[in-house]
């Protein structure tokens, strides 16, 4: 037993039967962030089959801290996170098939991203992209396993894990209109650590097989606050998202420019439909003379503008740091695009 | 009489002043969060929030939050 597996394989819950159900597995990790670079280590490390990370970000510096799979020379290249964790997953451990995609998860392209893999690991940094990523895993009857953290406190909970159990739709009801973000009130590499380890945990019992509950669980690390419930009893027979006659409410696209603004960063982000995005080259060329500091590489095209950073990714999005005004954002980018 | 109630694990003196759930949760500062709230094992429903604390209550609140 001196396999690279050995010592994971004499946990007897796992046991070699256990091992070769991880083996199998396709896991998703959605986010490339502080709990989803923890998580996708952990999961790589323990030889899932295949592991796809998806993120719309490139690093920062602010980032370093907590987010465990980058290095100062991938922010210095200004690497999108997708594919920085994808050199640094595979460099961990080449048994493992993995894929590193740019991209923001939205209601269009959700379902082709989740379809094939068997688990899907929550590493977003918002409660919008959550409930889309809920609806889009109950439709295709995928487990998810969400988990979110800010300052010291962290929660996590798994959905989709066994007949008849809530979603996470059914506990939150609603949307709250604001919700605490690292951009707000910060965040400590521990609860990082500590969260992706309890979604990773959930996730690798689900795999062996193991007998799962619908339990909601939180922690603050600094004032030694927890708490644990079976929330079994919040399902919700109406859900939109998890009834007989699910609408799925969350994966309705629309035709419009959506923004959101980013956790962890004074930014705003601008996605484009589909049928008009902008492309990097000729927006390279049609900016260069009115902004500063221009650089592109094969996933991007930045550049500072007005005091703001602006990056247009291959995909279609682009970034307008330096500002958490929507409004102001939209500006910025319509005074460059018209 | 000051109350004694166990909150998420820790022992948590009551002021006088707070008597029910609700006013536990804007004492706390959790008011306008989304949250769930399960008094001695039990899931509250959000129309249960004026039930009253008691000594020796066992009380836990997770609220949900953006980050990650
Ligand atoms: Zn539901």
């Amino acid at each position: 037993m001196n396999s690279k597996y050995s010592r994971q394989e004499l946990f007897a819950p796992i046991g070699p039967i256990g091992q070769q159900r991880i083996r199998e597995a396709k896991v998703f990790v959605l986010g490339a962030g502080a709990l989803g670079s923890s998580g996708a280590e952990m999961l790589v490390r323990a030889g899932v089959g295949e592991l796809t990370i998806v993120d719309r970000d490139i690093l920062e510096w602010t980032n370093l801290h907590r987010q465990q799979l980058y290095s100062e020379q991938d922010v210095i290249d200004q690497l999108p996170k997708a594919i920085a964790a994808e050199s640094r997953l595979r460099a961990i451990n080449s048994d493992v098939k993995v894929r590193g995609i740019v991209a923001d998860v939205t209601p269009e392209n959700v379902l082709e991203l989740f379809e094939g893999h068997h688990f899907i690991l929550d590493g977003t940094d918002n409660i919008e992209t959550r409930l889309l990523a809920n609806d889009a895993a109950l439709q295709l009857g995928i487990p998810f396993f969400m988990g979110a953290c800010v300052g010291s406190y962290g929660l996590t909970f798994p959905i989709g894990v066994k007949e008849g159990t809530p979603c996470l739709h059914c506990l939150l009801e609603a949307l709250p209109p604001q919700s605490l973000t690292c951009d707000t009130v910060g965040v400590i590499s521990p609860i990082v650590v500590t969260t992706a380890a309890r979604q990773t945990a959930e996730l690798l019992k689900c795999i062996t097989g193991a007998t799962m509950e619908p339990r909601l669980e939180s922690v603050d690390l600094w004032t030694g606050e927890r708490a644990a419930m079976n929330v079994q009893s919040m399902k919700k027979p109406t859900c939109p998202s998890c009834s007989d006659t699910p609408v799925y409410p969350y994966l309705s696209a629309n035709e419009v420019i959506r923004t959101a603004v980013l956790c962890g960063r004074d930014t705003v982000q601008l996605t484009w439909p589909k049928n008009r995005q902008v492309e990097l080259m000729p927006f390279a060329n049609s900016i260069r003379d009115i902004v500063s500091n221009l650089k592109q590489n094969p996933y991007l095209v930045s550049c500072e503008y007005n005091d703001h950073r602006l990056v247009l990714f291959r995909d279609g999005r682009m970034l307008v740091h330096g500002t958490k005004d929507i409004t102001a954002a939209r500006k910025i980018v319509a005074g460059l695009l018209g | 009489m000051e109350k004694m109630i166990d909150l998420n694990g820790n022992s948590y003196p009551v002021i006088p002043e707070v008597e029910t759930i609700q006013q536990l949760l804007e004492h706390l500062g959790l008011g306008d969060r989304i949250l769930i709230v399960e008094k001695n094992k039990e899931i509250l429903q959000k129309d249960h929030y004026d039930a009253p604390i008691m000594d020796r209550d066992q009380i836990e609140i997770i609220h949900f939050v953006g980050g990650g």
